[in-house]
């Protein structure tokens, strides 16, 4: 099967790109691994119920994915695409069977990840991602059950805070992570505040419903441990302890890029949201001509600003594909461009404030787990890179670090730190894992299910492609 | 363990969890079928620590179990469906169920 373009992700940015695309004639195709739309920002929007405890700007994603449903695009669901070809030729698979497309152009719309938390006792169950909450209640309407302490920083943070009191589940305090130098280095930035007001004023907003439900927020904490010995059972820090059932991390999200590092796109460190991230032009073009990326996949700005991303490149797409000319991209382009900057307009303020500190980046003591598949620690990472290990790939071949299910996704931004920090250069220069196919486990039936165009060519006497 | 909210009101679908019956909302994971039974740990690392799911999302792959007889699978992905099989998943996946 051949399509003009392929979408990787129903997010924010895939659905709005799909949506678009679709309008302009462009025959689409928008893969996604969910049973539903709307990426994990929204994700199960399509079951939510109007007085959710989730809130306003969760649903803010139904019009979204109402628009998609109601588009030509050729949306699949439940589909993983666990290999691509800088080509175009996706392998993807459902309900056990593989199916190859390809595409003459790729929108990579993958979305972002939490940053990893590497602290002390994060691999006890009863220790998830604050998101992992989140997703828990958007998908099943369940809550943590006993003592949940909320730690680190980030919008994200006091977002699940609320949700969870919402949901009769009110957390017995935040840890926020976030040094007192964070605010004074934000307060630089003061003049991002007016544009930015309405994200601002939503911030706020969030911290006024955590102070009404009653949780406490303690403010410039250091030091955070998981305590417990078959799960947690408590949080400690520099200075004081609580009794927690449930340990709730976040530090903030960074692009996904797993698929965009297996084609070897042209990446950049970015320094001040200390992220990898794929180069790209204003209308989100990578560096092969046939694959573009938008949304978070990009860099971080949020949902708001991933459906501009998303639409931007669907924009670039049509032209691309030549369904409109030049003119007409850009006079479209230019309401979309102008939303875009408003929305971006906060970001260097929120980069700054809710920058991790050191210690995220390059944890402390040895024996914290970074690779937590392979059950590798900051002290094993250290010694391969003292031992000459110059990169993460090769710090594989030392230590097993990333050669587990996870493919590298969680330890990989940590592994750089350390390795950057016992060579004394900086990340960018230590460069990132190298993932490859497949993607994510597949059966071997789903692997011989596939269908080799080329011998079978052969055979016939005809050449392919 | 994780429970449903007190006004939560959507319908059910029953699974098994390690071989016991358990009523989950619509649309929840396997792995979310897992925490709601009240158990912790979705799988055991190859070095056999417990592992609670750290994302939910995809990424960290410690909710790894086998579902319907298929070992590996991300349950955090895997919506729930009627009758489904949910296994905790200890150590390295099998090659094929039969061959143990």
């Amino acid at each position: 099967m051949t399509v003009e373009l392929a979408i990787i992700g129903a997010g924010p940015a895939g659905m709005a790109a799909a949506v678009l695309a679709g309008e302009l004639g462009l025959d689409t195709v928008l893969v996604d691994e969910q049973s539903s739309p709307g990426g994990q920002i929204y994700r199960a929007i399509e079951r939510a119920e109007p007085d959710t405890p989730l809130g306003p700007d969760y649903l803010a994603g139904r019009p979204l994915a109402a628009a998609l449903r109601e588009s030509r695009v050729d949306y699949r669901p439940n589909t993983t695409l666990w290999h691509v070809d800088p080509d175009g030729t996706l392998f993807l698979e459902n309900a056990g069977h593989t199916e190859t497309v390809t595409a003459r152009r790729i929108l990579l719309a993958t979305g972002a990840i939490e940053r990893p938390v590497p602290i002390p006792g994060w691999t006890l169950p009863g220790v998830m991602t604050a998101g992992a909450a989140q997703t828990l209640l958007k998908t099943a309407d369940l809550v943590p059950e006993g003592r949940v302490v909320l730690a680190g920083q980030g919008p994200l943070l006091y977002l699940v805070a609320t949700q969870l009191a919402r949901a009769g589940a009110s957390p017995g305090a935040i840890l926020e992570t976030a040094p007192l130098d964070n605010y004074l280095d934000a307060a630089r930035y003061l003049g991002s505040l007016w544009p930015g007001r309405r994200l601002l004023t939503r911030g706020l907003g969030l911290v006024a419903a955590i102070k009404r439900a009653g949780v406490p927020i303690r403010r410039g904490v250091r030091g955070i441990r998981a305590v417990g010995r078959r799960r947690v059972d408590r949080v400690a820090w520099e200075g004081g302890e609580l009794a927690a059932n449930y340990l709730l991390l976040h530090e903030g999200v960074i692009p996904n890029i797993q698929i965009s590092l297996a084609l070897q796109l042209r990446h950049e460190w970015d320094e001040t949201q200390l992220c990898w991230r794929p180069a790209l032009d204003a209308w989100g073009q990578t560096s092969l001509p046939n694959i573009a990326v938008a949304g978070d996949c990009g860099g971080i700005a949020g949902a708001e600003a991933a459906v501009l991303t998303g639409r931007l490149a669907a924009l670039d797409a049509a032209l691309w594909l030549g369904h409109i000319g030049e003119a007409e991209r850009d006079s479209r382009a230019r309401p979309i461009q102008a939303a875009l900057d408003r929305e971006r307009a906060l970001r260097p303020f929120l980069d700054r404030l809710y920058r991790p500190t050191r210690s995220v980046m390059v944890p402390a003591e040895d024996d914290i787990i970074v690779c937590r598949c392979e059950e590798v620690s900051v002290g094993r990472i250290r010694r391969a890179a003292r031992l000459g290990a110059t990169g993460p790939n090769q710090l594989k071949a030392f230590t097993r670090c990333g050669m587990g299910p996870c493919q590298g996704r969680i330890c990989g931004p940590v592994v750089a730190a350390i390795i950057a920090d016992v060579h004394r250069r900086p990340i960018a220069e230590i460069g990132t894992y190298r993932p490859r196919a497949p993607f994510k486990p597949i059966t071997v039936g789903a692997l011989a299910d596939l269908e080799i165009p080329r011998c079978a060519a052969t055979t016939k006497g005809e050449t392919t492609r | 363990m994780f429970r449903p909210r007190s006004e939560a009101r959507r319908p059910t679908v029953a699974v098994t969890v390690e071989g016991f019956k358990i009523a989950v909302p619509v649309g929840a994971s396997a792995a979310a079928a897992v925490l709601a039974a009240g158990l912790d740990s979705v799988r055991e690392t190859v070095g056999g620590s417990e592992r609670m799911p750290y994302c939910m999302m995809g990424v960290c792959f410690d909710s790894l179990a086998e579902i319907d007889d298929v070992p590996n699978r991300q349950s955090c992905m895997v919506e729930v469906q009627e009758g489904m099989r949910i296994r905790r998943q200890i150590g390295a996946r099998r090659i094929h169920p039969a061959a143990g």
